[in-house]
């Protein structure tokens, strides 16, 4: 009895291993110590209010970019780990089996709980403020959105200390995924924790899209609209039409693995092909679907820091809504060598390398932008020119993958993992990046000072090529991704010790950027004119942080670069509010419900992992309480008074 | 946010005593319900698409019948079972866009009546449906036999899952307009759950199409 308990536990609780032990001892230890703040400072009612049940979008963007910071270490932690087991040959510091899952957290976490709450921290801190609304379309959703992202990362985190990681990569391919190869619950971690967050983010797509068409200030056209709200537009577009792909895509194979049914499997009929046709479906956009947002940030970054209006802002346009078409009839390129025959391969080539027309009319557009502008080296500035350089070789590597008879060379090896972090790092982090210093003291109500940052940017920058550029010769030597050690007789002993170098460099950056935060937040300096860098879009006629409701009276806008033109006509009063403008202001009421709804999901998920349907089935019957509930709710939000929004603004000096 | 719905009243053009014009339409009165049911059409495209790569992977594997029954062999025996239901589900359409008439008349009573008409229909289509999957899992056609049976029973079981939830949403609204009357709120909500229905029917007629008459010919 007392043998199989522990048993049973020992399969629960992942032990064994000291790194996990000493996971569990720092997240218990962790845990504690927030526990423990909150209670000394008396600080649980203040979180619960202020956070954890708040619909508002500036808010749920801090939590946002929160998560994204902390998950960008974890994930970091998961690469130094690699690069560490990669630095020499025939290195014991990870099994195969914990190095297996190592790359599949690495990747999965980067890509869905990295890079996706970091373009909506962006998003939810600045498309309302663009465009002049008082926040988005569904704000209530919003709230639903964030939690359930949360909720799915929490989920496919605790999986590394109960019942063990999934180990069959980001890309999770069955059959390998299958039941009958990859038994214990990694897998359906891995399946349910996507579904979770995937239902959030098909959300987010919705309301920022309903924001965007629906929400804009009175004479804010579509063609006055500024270029990151733009790129939001498209990327909506593009979320609304793949994730669903991948909530089948994960759907199917988690039946097949819980239900015993037949999609991918190699018996009975399933076809495992169809699940990699699925899932680059969504797998290939998802690309865009990062991109797109930091490159709204290079055109608002390139444009302010340059003192000039963006150049081809048409072009730009155009060239947005090209790619969120173009980038939907790519997916094959991801596997070449499936043996769709020559037809296919060069329809998908010749699309592929059409989306570099596109991404050259935009890098042509911010480097014209440039000529003789009145160029300001800030931190935001860097990083748009530190990504320059750095897209233009993963877009030059991109093409010779892109090719399909090249492709069988370089296919699944390491030429490949360089370019698609050359793309990813250069495109979307040096993006949110430039993007965070960007919009920091709009968000915070202070800005980041530069001593730590520059570190962070040489750190990185220096740390990228000497990581990442070793390793497309490596792949052209024959080494392939997802090798967990290889033999001195290879001779690529050397280009791996280096490569591993610069990931610590990388890591060196980060500590820097995290250096850099609490510096700033020691010897905080408040921005106290709401527009530190000469903006020249609306959320800069605000006072950082703005108030709750945002605008008091909603703008009139006239002109594409409205707060631009308007300092320049020397009218910029005219956006503040007049007392007698001023009326109630309907917003909605904050509620825990969202809160609630993500945890149902966690618990329906966990229940599913462990294939505990009645658990399961009561997280999902929990799920459509709150759904009845909120239909039921006949007072959903509530009336500002406008004496309320006087004194406010009065206090902020805007009256 | 929304502005006050009082305040917003989203006139268009056109002659405004007729009850087409969109201005007159309760569920159309506030910038609140525009934005939401705009939302809703949006998340239909995502539906859709849901929809589609279910379409999709049944046409891939529709003939990987591994030895078990095909979709002839199972389907020609039970003609006048799914064209029962294509009757229940097609009709009980028709009964919801009669509600929405209603509604734009301000005449609350008789929407009342036809919705729970199209909730008896929708009802029967699912009571046919688990028919339907009870006889074919008894002949030991189950989800585990073939990847034929896989896509089939998820493909139109997805569909049978939505018509549930329309069901109970469709029944939470009916409790709403009883215990609350017809205003723009849910005059809102009941357009919304009549598109969810129509978009339902939409679908099935595909699933009709492609699964049962491409399955019997």
């Amino acid at each position: 009895m007392g043998d199989s308990l522990t048993n049973t536990a020992g399969h629960f609780f992942v032990t064994g291993d000291p790194m996990i032990i000493a996971s569990d001892v720092a997240i218990v230890l962790v845990s504690l110590g927030i526990v423990f703040t909150l209670t000394y400072f008396k600080k649980w009612k203040w979180l619960w209010r202020e956070w954890l049940t708040t619909v508002d979008h500036k808010k749920i963007a801090i939590m946002y970019l929160i998560s994204a910071i902390l998950m960008l270490f974890r994930g970091g932690v998961d690469a130094l780990l690699m690069r560490t087991q990669l630095a020499l040959p025939n290195m014991k510091l990870l099994s195969a089996e914990h190095y297996d899952q190592i790359f599949t957290t690495h990747g999965t976490i980067m890509i869905l709980f990295m890079a996706m709450p970091f373009i909506f921290a962006m998003f939810n801190a600045v498309v309302p403020l663009q465009i002049g609304a008082r926040d988005v379309a569904f704000p209530y959703l919003n709230a639903i959105s964030f939690w359930l992202f949360f909720f799915g990362a929490l989920l496919f985190n605790i999986s590394f200390v109960i019942g063990g990681s999934p180990d069959a990569g980001w890309t999770s391919y069955p059959p390998l995924t299958e039941l009958q190869f990859d038994p214990g619950v990694g897998e359906n971690y891995y399946l349910l924790a996507l579904s979770i967050s995937g239902i959030g983010t098909i959300a987010t797509g919705i309301n920022f899209l309903a924001t965007i068409i629906k929400m804009r200030a009175p004479g804010m056209t579509l063609m006055k609209m500024p270029l990151f709200t733009w790129a939001v537009l498209g990327t909506c577009i593009i979320i609304l039409f793949v994730f669903p792909v991948l909530s089948v895509a994960l759907a199917l194979l988690l039946i097949d693995r819980l239900f015993g049914a037949h999609f991918f499997t190699m018996m009975y009929g399933g076809n495992p092909m169809q699940f990699v046709n699925l899932f680059w479906i969504w797998g290939h956009p998802e690309v865009y679907i990062a991109v797109l947002p930091a490159f709204g940030i290079y055109s608002e970054v390139v444009s302010t820091f340059s003192q000039k209006k963006i150049f081809g802002y048409k072009s730009m346009v155009a060239s947005i809504m090209a790619i969120s078409i173009i980038g939907n009839l790519t997916w094959v390129h991801h596997f070449f060598t499936m043996g769709a025959g020559p037809a296919v391969n060069t329809f998908f080539s010749i699309t592929t390398m059409a989306v570099a027309i596109p991404t050259g009319v935009k890098v042509f557009n911010w480097l014209m932008t440039m000529y003789r502008g009145r160029i300001t080296l800030s931190l935001p500035m860097m990083w748009v020119l530190a990504f320059i350089p750095n897209f233009a070789l993963a877009g030059a590597t991109g093409v010779w993958l892109a090719e399909a008879p090249t492709d069988y060379q370089y296919h699944n090896s390491y030429f490949t993992v360089a370019h698609f972090h050359q793309a990813l790092i250069g495109g979307v982090v040096y993006g949110m990046l430039a993007g965070m210093y960007y919009w920091w003291p709009k968000m915070f109500g202070f800005k980041l000072k530069e001593k730590f940052g520059k570190w962070a940017f040489w750190f990185f920058n220096i740390g990228f090529y000497v990581c990442f550029i070793p390793q497309y010769v490596l792949g052209l030597m024959g080494m392939q991704r997802r090798m967990y050690t290889y033999t001195p007789d290879m001779h690529w002993t050397a280009l791996n010790f280096v490569s591993t170098i610069g990931a610590y460099l990388m890591g060196i950056g980060f500590l820097c950027i995290a250096a850099q935060i609490i510096h700033s937040l020691v010897h905080m300096e408040k921005d106290l004119t709401g527009d530190p860098w000469g903006g020249r879009t609306l959320e800069w006629s605000l006072p950082s942080p703005p108030p709750h409701y945002n605008f008091a009276v909603i703008p009139q806008v006239s002109d594409r670069d409205e707060w631009w033109e308007r300092k320049r006509r020397g009218e910029q009063d005219a956006l503040k509010p007049r007392p007698e403008d001023i009326r109630n202001v309907h917003m909605p009421k904050n509620s825990g419900v969202p809160f609630l709804m993500g945890v149902c999901f966690f618990i329906a998920g966990f229940g599913f992992t462990f294939g505990w349907i009645a658990v399961g089935a009561a997280g999902l019957l929990g799920v459509l309480v709150c759904l009845a509930h909120r239909s039921l709710d006949q007072h959903p939000d509530h009336d500002i008074p406008a004496d309320e929004i006087r004194r406010t603004e009065a206090a902020l000096g805007r009256l | 946010m929304a502005v006050r719905m009082e305040e917003v009243l989203t006139r268009r053009t056109g002659d405004p005593s007729s009850t087409d014009h969109p201005g007159n339409r309760l569920e159309l009165s506030t910038e609140d319900g525009v934005t939401k049911i705009f939302g809703f059409w949006m998340f239909l495209v995502s539906d859709v698409l849901l929809f589609a790569t279910l379409f999709a992977t049944y046409v891939v594997i529709y003939t990987h019948t591994a030895d078990g029954p095909s979709a002839a062999e199972l389907f020609r025996h039970d003609v006048s079972g799914f064209l029962a239901e294509t009757l229940a589900l097609l009709t009980s359409s028709f009964t919801c866009g009669l509600a929405t008439w209603e509604m734009h008349q301000g005449r609350a009573g008789r929407l009342k009546l036809w919705m729970i008409i199209t909730l008896l229909l929708g009802l029967t289509f699912l009571g046919l449906e688990i028919t339907e999957f009870h006889d074919f899992v008894s002949q030991g056609a189950t989800m585990q036999t073939s990847a034929f049976l896989s896509g089939f029973y998820t493909l139109v079981g997805t569909h049978g899952a939505h018509v549930t939830l329309g069901i109970l949403w469709m029944s939470l609204i009916l409790y709403q307009l009883v215990r609350f009357g017809l205003n723009a709120v849910t005059a809102r909500k009941f357009y919304i759950v009549g598109l969810y229905w129509h978009f339902l029917d939409i679908v099935w007629v595909l699933i009709f199409t492609v699964v049962y008459l491409t399955g019997v010919m």
